[in-house]
């Protein structure tokens, strides 16, 4: 495998292919259309099956329809595209239902505009579909990452049985930079994932010998109790995922105060976390690449050590909900927005950073 | 063995001539008396059965009276969201290209709040199946009116009958199938008589032919009913459908550009 100049978008494709995706299922959106401009190019030469479907709402009701076939299925869209996908999302987690699921999130609300944003927050990690919904949520920062972190997803939503998200931005998915295309040395690929099926997905049940009775994947559960015992089954797997949590921490350990960022919004502040170390600012960095689960036990940590929090996400103040649940009674953290559509550089981030130490 | 069992087994000197088809679930189902769900159940399972291709097939759930339809039907299903059967068919298809895979949808599902879904599964020329049970009411909600309630068809949302003016014509979901080239067959039947029962399992047959043969999209509607939301009997139901729903739902053949490969279809003179 070559090292590749390519975009972030370009990077979730070839991350997809080689990580063993054998279904996409998607509509045109910007800024995401370069995903589903690959793959229809490669995934029907690798074997597999690229729909152009006639809505979202399409999309991700075909990736549940071969996710119950236990088949690595994915969809691609932008966040007024993700909002149509809801409902079919809360269908995956309630029956049990593997999908990936990418967000290149833009502008909103509404038709937004096409810049970056992290307006998508709440969406992704609160469930947003009906119900006790969860997805797993993953949140790249580079094109690296973007191509990385496709392997975990597939990997995740055949472990769990559920849809991941990976969400990214307009910036992470429009970047272009070089990318080493080597898939991790034990990834499973298309064969080692639907092994990991081949004790619930559906196939006609031939294929399962000559005593073998009928599959159902479902989500209603009519009868006295049968639903409260499925949402405790669901309880338990989102309860599980914790053991998932990861984060990427930059300078934190003799930090005063630690900057909390996530994806494209993370790397700049990373950037802006460097340039005030170099002027002697005792500022790190924690960034969350699971958004779900959340690190709140890496966050409590820094707390008890007696360090203070600024979050910098690009919305109106979602993420500091989280951030300021996981520290309650210990410390408290500050927030700082950058509107929904903007581009910024490390520059911008300088002050409200520089602030923020001063008020320690 | 049950004592049923063993004083319906035939003994040496008699001869099976018909048996329970083992496709079908041997259950009560939970449809109301006089409903026509079970006859199509029945003519569907019979036909996976009498194919041979049961161990092979996938059956994807539509959201009405015919949710349930996994619990009767005994094959490997997926329950879809209200309406988006045909693309979670799409789905397993894509995914699972050498097994039969059809939808089962109600008039509301598939001709109301999932019409997009169906026309372009349709138009893709999928090689699905899809059976469609047009009864003219929602059914599960309570009678509400559907795509293809009738003019003048009192229900709970139309109490003064479907007006032209105001809610619009029935639509006709055998005529658009018939206008997509991906559609390979479309045929309208009704469950109303034997004769039509007959002509409607041969339909069905034929529909999962042209599967079978990688020919592309099929499509059979059934002209049912649905006693317990018109208000009548099941007798008076099928009379209703005879007298009131087959003028505006000519039952025959809408497509077939098999070039007469996959055999079985009904005639158009098989029907009443």
């Amino acid at each position: 495998m070559s090292d590749c100049l390519i975009k972030g978008n370009e990077a979730i494709a070839f991350g997809a292919l080689d990580a063993g995706c054998r279904c996409y299922f998607g509509y045109p959106i910007t800024p995401q259309n370069e995903i589903p401009e690959v793959l229809s190019a490669l995934l029907p030469e690798a074997g597999g099956s690229f729909v152009q479907a006639e809505s979202e709402v399409a999309s991700i009701n075909m990736v549940l329809g071969a996710g119950s076939c236990g088949i690595p299925a994915m969809t691609s869209s932008s966040s007024c595209g993700i909002s149509l996908m809801q409902e079919g999302l809360s269908y995956m987690s309630g029956s049990h239902i593997p999908g990936v699921i990418v967000n290149m999130s833009r502008g909103g609300p509404g038709l937004g505009d096409i810049g970056p944003s992290q307006g998508d927050y709440f969406q992704a990690v609160k469930g947003g579909g009906h119900g006790d919904h969860r997805s797993l949520v993953l949140a790249p920062a580079t094109a690296q990452e973007c191509y990385d972190m496709m392997f975990r997803a597939f990997e995740l939503a055949f472990k769990y049985r559920n849809p991941v998200m990976v969400l990214g931005d307009a910036i992470v998915g429009q970047i272009k930079e070089p990318v080493l295309r080597r898939p991790p040395a034990d990834a499973p690929g298309a064969a080692g994932l639907e092994e990991r099926a081949a004790d619930w997905r559906l196939e006609g049940y031939g294929r399962r010998g000559p005593d073998a009775t009928p599959r159902l994947l479902k989500s209603v559960y009519l009868a006295e109790g049968a639903l409260a015992a499925r949402n405790r089954l669901l309880q338990e797997k989102y309860e599980a995922m914790k053991a998932e949590t990861s984060v990427a921490c930059t300078d934190v350990d003799d930090a005063d105060l630690v900057v909390v960022a996530f994806g494209s919004i993370g790397r700049i502040a990373g950037s802006a976390v460097r340039l005030l170390r170099a002027e002697g600012c005792k500022v790190g960095l924690l960034r969350p690449v699971t958004l779900f689960p959340f690190p709140e036990a890496a966050l409590q940590q820094l707390a008890k050590q007696g360090k203070r929090f600024l979050v910098i996400e690009q919305n109106l103040g979602q993420m500091i909900e989280d951030v300021r649940l996981a520290v309650r009674g210990i410390a408290d953290a500050a927030w700082h927005g950058v509107m929904p559509g903007l581009f910024i550089g490390a520059d911008a981030l300088l002050d409200p950073i520089r602030d923020a130490l001063r008020e320690i | 063995m049950t004592m049923t069992e063993d004083l319906l087994a035939p003994r040496p000197d008699e001869e099976l001539v018909f048996d329970a088809n083992p496709v079908q679930a041997d259950r009560i189902t939970h449809y109301c008396p006089g409903c026509h769900h079970g006859i199509a159940h029945r003519l569907v399972t019979e036909v996976l059965h009498e194919m041979g291709v049961a161990p092979q097939t996938i059956l994807v759930a539509s959201v009405g009276c015919a949710t349930f339809t996994y619990d009767y039907m005994l094959v490997d299903s997926v329950e879809a969201p209200h309406g988006r059967a045909s693309a979670v068919a799409t789905g397993v298809k894509r995914a699972r290209p050498d097994r039969i895979v059809y939808a089962y949808q109600g008039d509301g599902d598939m001709g109301s709040i999932g019409l997009a879904e169906a026309l372009h599964a349709a138009n893709r020329g999928e090689r699905i199946t899809v059976i469609f049970v047009n009864n003219t009411v929602y059914g599960m909600t309570g009678g509400q009116m559907a795509p293809t309630t009738l003019l003048g068809q009192k229900t709970t949302t139309t109490p003064k009958g479907r007006n032209m003016a105001t809610e619009g014509a029935p639509l006709r979901m055998s005529e658009l199938m018939a206008q997509l080239d991906g559609v390979i067959y479309a045929e309208r039947c009704a469950l109303n008589t034997v004769r039509n029962i007959r002509a409607a399992k041969k339909a069905i047959r034929k529909a999962f032919e042209v599967q079978r043969a990688g020919l592309g999209y099929s499509f059979v509607e059934l002209l049912s009913g649905c006693p317990t939301n018109w208000h009548m009997d099941p007798v008076a139901a099928n009379e209703r459908i005879g007298k009131d729903m087959i003028p505006v739902f000519p039952l025959g053949v809408y497509k077939d550009a098999t070039g007469g490969r996959p055999d079985g279809a009904a005639k158009e003179a098989d029907h009443e």
